[in-house]
């Protein structure tokens, strides 16, 4: 897999551009939100003509510093800029990257969907040209010769939704790429194209494509920064690497050089141990409460798993490996298609079948991770949202008890700490944190068998992570099983009595017992990614 | 006093009062605009024979504002209410004038052609996913349409009696029965809102049709059932203007539409401000038409009834939007 050089790793070594300065260069860069330190002193070199990986796991500083690229955050006092050479103060406002020559695509590509590749790959020449008439002709025969120039066969007039989604994300590199061209060619200096994490959701032929660009682009002399989770793919690609741990730089690397498990020390600060054997016997004593079998839907390709009465568990992996949409599927919030559920004492169901509200009756809870835009409506108050899955309860007599509501709902509130506990207030007067205790109770309250979580803390400070964490375990104790989709190593490691690491639509390891640590899940994520190599032991 | 309601009441002593203020204060404008009337006009204004007509002539709009509010709490525009209005009246007169058909077997179709009109935006909304401004804007050209070839586009006049009868000729307390009419559903209305899950799940699909889906409401089926209720209610509109009429006119829904809408969204500003609801809709449009009124006996030409009504549905609708502060509104 290392072993696919490419000839431009051969032909531009960083020695024979040594004499040109670095296209980016940062110096001691800081950045404190509150009192965390997300970044702690990083420099780093892009050498023109290079491709630079920049690695991480979650919560390593990656995003903050290409925040401040952007010019979305502005760093601390003391760290300097320099690009093709020259000292560019800091903090960048939005927008400066674009006349430096740098340029960003990002995960979610920026295009609209619903408009043709041309007005796209225009849109800011377009929307800001100072001449009344658009010459259509003229600007398609632009954006036809870009797309000429990296040898992308797509037709201008095309809808950007009817693309395949490798298509788009080479659309959204090319007019990246364009947008610096213009400054390039009249500054003569080398650009900087920057790809936050552009591979997950592409099958692997379209990471080919992708890669073939980049290599284009590298070769005009501009530079690229790749960011991204996939070792492998960074592996192929970059000339250079470099790590970020906590804040600092945990590493540089020449690609040529190192080796898969360099990479992955670096990542997670130490040498990838052997992935112990699982301790099965615990999760076997359990009486299962739900058994998946041959789950398909979203990224996930025919996943099997089994939660045990009164356990824990959490998936886990990289991004795109399919775990986040596992409660999704479930819950019959997104289609299967296909894959069987079978429920304690239960018939067996098949998954497409399920919606909601049959989930519900079924006994299970859903907390999605989007709280404002699926989890409560904030303009409503905390007692509706409190009693939307059972309003039918408090209906007696022909009319809506109001006042048992109330009452219940402040002892809801009280049980499980929200503050302030006025029921009557809207969901939106709660802190994220509170609003979350509201939506966790709703669903607690029902003493569901089954409690499906996705990312139940984020945007929750540290005090009600440990309410929240205490009140599933003592459910859990009752005998709640609890399936919580995580990409936080620690909270993980936290409440799991069992973790599952996804790595292509499916479960690739299992963790528990002692392997429960943050350190050993995120090195479960990152030895997934090896293709084959470390393939974990299945029981 | 349960400990629950104890604890709600003390934080908020310092807001209720504004907040009672603000709950009233379209009352106490209605008031004010009375008093002004009357202080202009105080024998021709101020005389009970005068508001008694205006309780029964805006009786029509007060139920035409109920319709809308019901698709509106479930986040669906229905500008079709107006002409489903002109529909059912229509069809009164054509049946009964010049078909013989019995008043109340005439009376039950137009209700019914009223559900039909909300299942078939029900079907294009929910099952095409398409635009509800759109599809009821179509339905609305579609039916003036239909309701001119039906009626040669000619004001049917003699409808039976008994249901002219029916709304203005019996009186209680000196007001035609038509008000009663729209007071009725009002309360119905209250009821169902307020005092049903059903009206809490109608307010979720509304403000959070996601949030809704994952509590397991059945939200295709709340956004059906509100457009219906939305069509009857209109049609109920319609049997009641060809009562006050006592005949069928072929054009003047559309002109009950836009006092209307500005009922509903002024109503959104008072007696429970932020929600659509039913008794400040009753206050809207009695607000609105004490101001028509007032200003049509003081001879002003008839335009400004229309400068008058799009100004208080452009005016409803930014107070109800500052009302409502940051929170986004989810109607689409």
């Amino acid at each position: 897999m290392t072993g696919a050089r490419t000839p431009e790793q051969v032909l531009n070594p960083a020695a024979a551009v040594a004499e040109r300065p670095p296209v980016l260069r940062l110096s001691d860069i800081r950045k404190t939100f509150g009192g965390a330190r997300a970044l702690d002193g990083v420099s780093l070199d892009i050498l023109p003509g290079e491709v630079h990986g920049l690695l991480g796991k979650n919560g390593s500083g990656k995003s903050t510093l290409v925040k401040i690229l952007a010019g979305f955050h502005a760093p601390d006092e003391g760290g300097r800029l320099e690009f093709n050479g020259r000292l560019v103060a800091l903090p960048l406002r939005p927008g400066d990257f674009r006349r430096l020559g740098m340029s960003f695509v990002h995960q979610s590509l920026g295009l609209a969907p619903s408009l043709t590749v041309l007005e796209n790959m225009r849109v800011a020449h377009l929307t800001t040209a100072k001449t009344a008439f658009i010459d259509w002709r003229a600007e398609r025969a632009e954006a036809e010769a870009a797309f000429a120039r990296f040898g992308l066969a797509v037709d201008p007039r095309e809808r950007v939704d009817r693309l395949s989604p490798v298509d788009r994300a080479l659309v959204a590199i090319v007019r990246a790429f364009e947008e610096i061209r213009e400054e390039c060619a009249t500054s003569g200096k080398p650009g900087l194209v920057l790809l936050d994490e552009p591979t997950p959701f592409l099958p692997r032929e379209g990471v080919e494509r992708l890669f073939e660009m980049i290599r284009a682009i590298a070769r005009t002399g501009s530079s690229v920064i790749f960011v991204s989770h996939n070792i492998e793919e960074v592996m192929t690609i970059t000339n250079r690497i470099t790590v970020l741990r906590d804040g600092r730089v945990g590493g540089r690397l020449d690609t040529r050089e190192a080796t898969h498990e360099d990479v992955v020390e670096a990542i997670i600060g130490r040498r990838l141990g052997r992935l112990g054997s699982v301790a099965r016997d615990a999760a076997a004593a359990r009486e299962p409460q739900l058994v998946a079998t041959d789950v398909s839907g979203g990224a996930l390709q025919n996943c099997s798993l089994a939660i045990g009465k009164g356990e824990i568990v959490g998936v886990t992996g990289l991004i795109g490996s399919g775990y986040a949409e596992l409660p999704y599927l479930i819950f019959g919030a997104k289609r299967c298609r296909s894959g069987e559920m079978r429920l304690a004492g239960a018939e067996p169901a098949p998954l497409a079948a399920i919606d909601p509200k049959r989930a519900i009756g079924l006994g299970l809870a859903f907390l999605p991770g989007d709280r404002q835009a699926a989890g409560g409506v904030d303009s409503l108050p905390v007692v509706d949202n409190l009693f939307l899955p059972d309003v039918d309860r408090f209906f007696r007599r022909g009319r809506l008890d109001r006042r048992r509501m109330l009452r219940e709902a402040f002892q809801l509130g009280a049980r499980f700490e929200v503050r302030p506990n006025d029921p009557g207030m809207k969901l939106s007067s709660l802190s994220g944190g509170n609003a979350q205790k509201v939506l966790i109770a709703r669903w607690m309250n029902r003493n569901p068998r089954l409690l499906l979580l996705d990312e139940p803390t984020q945007g929750v400070d540290v005090g009600t992570r440990v309410h929240i964490f205490a009140a599933l375990r003592a459910a859990a104790a009752e005998g709640m099983s609890v399936l919580c989709a995580s990409s936080d190593a620690e909270q993980l490691a936290e409440i799991c009595d069992r973790v599952l690491v996804f790595a292509r639509g499916q479960v690739c390891a299992e963790l528990s017992g002692g392997q429960l640590t943050k350190d050993q899940i995120a090195e479960a994520c990152y030895a997934s990614n090896e293709r084959g190599a470390t393939r974990p032991q299945r029981a | 006093m349960s400990k629950a309601e104890a604890a709600t009441e003390i934080p908020r002593a310092g807001i209720r009062l504004s907040r009672f203020v603000e709950r009233i204060a379209l009352l106490f404008v209605w008031a004010l605009l009375i008093a002004l009337f009357g202080a202009i006009m105080p024998a021709s204004f101020l005389n009970w024979g005068n508001f008694s007509i205006m309780f029964a002539s805006y009786a029509p709009a007060a139920l035409l504002a109920l319709a809308i509010i019901v698709p509106l709490t479930a986040g669906d525009y229905d500008l079709s209410v107006g002409a489903t209005l002109t529909l059912s009246s229509g069809l009164i007169g054509v049946l009964n004038v010049w078909h013989g058909v019995p008043i109340d077997l005439a009376i039950a179709l137009a209700i019914a052609a009223g559900i039909l009109v909300g299942a078939i935006n029900a079907f294009f909304i929910i099952y095409f996913r398409i635009p509800s401004l759109v599809v009821t804007l179509g339905t609305t050209s579609l039916m003036t349409g239909i309701v001119q070839w039906m009626t040669n586009s000619s004001t049917i006049g003699g409808i039976d009696e008994a249901l002219v009868n029916a709304v203005v000729g019996v009186r209680i307390g000196g007001i035609p029965l038509a008000f009663y009419y729209a007071l009725i559903a009002v309360v119905a209305m209250w009821y169902v809102f307020d005092y049903t899950p059903l009206g809490r799940r109608l307010l979720f699909v509304g403000r959070g049709r996601e949030v809704a889906r994952l509590n397991g409401v059945a939200v295709d089926r709340v956004r059906s059932g509100a457009l219906v209720a939305s069509g009857a209610l209109a049609a109920a509109a319609g049997v009641v203007y060809a009562g006050v009429l006592g005949s069928a006119d072929p054009y003047s829904g559309l002109n009950f539409l836009l006092p209307a809408f500005a009922a509903a969204f002024l109503g959104a500003t008072t007696i429970l401000p932020g929600r659509f609801n039913p008794w400040g809709a009753l206050v809207a449009v009695y607000f609105l038409a004490t101001g028509i009124t007032g200003l049509t006996m003081l001879g002003i030409p008839l335009w400004v009834t229309n400068v008058f009504n799009g100004g208080a549905l452009i005016l409803a609708v930014t107070i109800s939007q500052l009302t409502r502060g940051r929170e986004a509104t989810d109607i689409g």
